[in-house]
């Protein structure tokens, strides 16, 4: 009886042991999933991707004409909606891919919160990816598509649905990995 | 004289952490509502919704430009008459849950809600469990001597005349 005692005792004090391995082993996995960029705890998870455009209808931004959430669920191939502005780093950044991309697919590009004439400079000094171009003067059109900051880029199937989304800017890993698998799927 | 500094520290000190918990960003009265009902209803929603571009403020504690505009779009619902719940789900609808500081009790975060009662539940089996263990290892009484059983009869009867 006593040896039966003895060994349940043991493995009792095994038990916090097994424990701080386990919550030890998890933060391990988190800390190398936001190494290798699997895990990452800013992310914002906005719902849109699934979803239908929401409705709005932009004024033009030079040297573009403005467009409507109808005119781009008119559209019959796919349309990457690019939100921009010319005070962004990351987006002057983000403008070379953007260019090598307008050649695969039309870029629709919406200036959030920017001067129309910055907004202007900014797409002439980045080679005019954009095939269409709007303004959000105040911001309130990004919001309803869950943008938490430029830029962010949303790919529209033809009809309207937004199949794919990223927060952040575009480049050749984020190309390659994302928007190529979720455009293949359209085709 | 001497004796003032350390309660003249202790006060500067409790002034100083708590200052900020009565700050706000909202430091443009532009921005508040002429309602003052209103207002207070505004700030306590904002201050449970996750300014996105901080992440760990709220957006009435945030000066980021989205936190503002959220700001405003909160107060524009409040003076037109929608429910705090309202105001969340228009929030939520757009940015997710993630939005909300306090998350809400669902599948996902069953674990999360769940871990006060668990730890409680826990820690009272434990303390339970040793607490059987330790009334069995407690040493049962030694028997009564003869001469104690004698004394304790002696000591129950009922004394003659006393009723």
């Amino acid at each position: 009886m006593a040896d039966g005692t003895a060994r349940r005792r043991q493995l009792l004090m095994l038990a916090p042991f097994g424990a701080a391995i386990a919550v030890g082993a998890g933060f391990w996995e988190m800390l190398a999933g936001m190494n290798s960029g699997r895990f990452d705890p800013h992310d914002i998870h906005a719902p849109a991707q699934g979803r239908r455009v929401p409705a709005f209808d932009l004024p033009a931004q030079p040297p573009g004409q403005g467009f409507s959430s109808a005119e781009l669920s008119a559209q019959r191939q796919p349309v990457l909606v690019n939100f921009f502005a010319s005070w962004c780093v990351p987006c002057v950044v983000e403008g070379s891919a953007l260019v090598g991309l307008s050649r695969r697919l039309p870029i629709w590009g919406i200036a959030y919160k920017d001067k129309p004439a910055d907004a202007q400079g900014f797409v002439s000094r980045t080679g005019s990816p954009y095939r269409r171009l709007a303004a959000d003067r105040s911001g309130m059109t990004a919001i309803d598509w869950g943008v938490s900051g430029v830029p962010e880029s949303f790919l529209i199937a033809p009809g309207g649905l937004i199949t794919w989304h990223i927060a952040g800017p575009l480049d050749e890993g984020t190309i390659e990995a994302g928007l190529l698998p979720a455009l293949r799927k359209l085709a | 004289m001497r004796r003032l500094g350390p309660l003249l520290a202790l006060v500067l000190t409790l002034v100083l952490t708590l200052a900020p918990l009565g700050a706000r960003a909202v430091d443009d009265p532009s921005e508040m509502l002429a309602n003052p009902q209103q207002e207070a209803r505004a700030e306590r929603i904002g201050a449970q919704l996750r300014c996105l571009v901080c992440q760990n403020e709220s957006i009435e504690d945030s000066q980021a430009d989205l936190a503002r505009d959220l700001r405003r779009v909160v107060r524009e619902h409040v003076a037109a008459g929608q429910s705090n719940r309202q105001v969340i789900a228009w929030m939520v609808q757009r940015y997710g849950n993630f939005i909300r500081l306090r998350p809400p009790f669902d599948l996902a975060t069953l674990l999360l809600w769940g871990m006060p009662l668990l730890a409680l539940l826990a820690g009272g089996t434990a303390a339970a469990l040793g607490w059987r263990r330790a009334a069995a290892s407690r040493p049962a009484p030694a028997p009564l001597s003869a001469a104690e059983h004698d004394r304790l009869q002696e000591l129950m009867q009922p004394r003659a005349g006393s009723g």
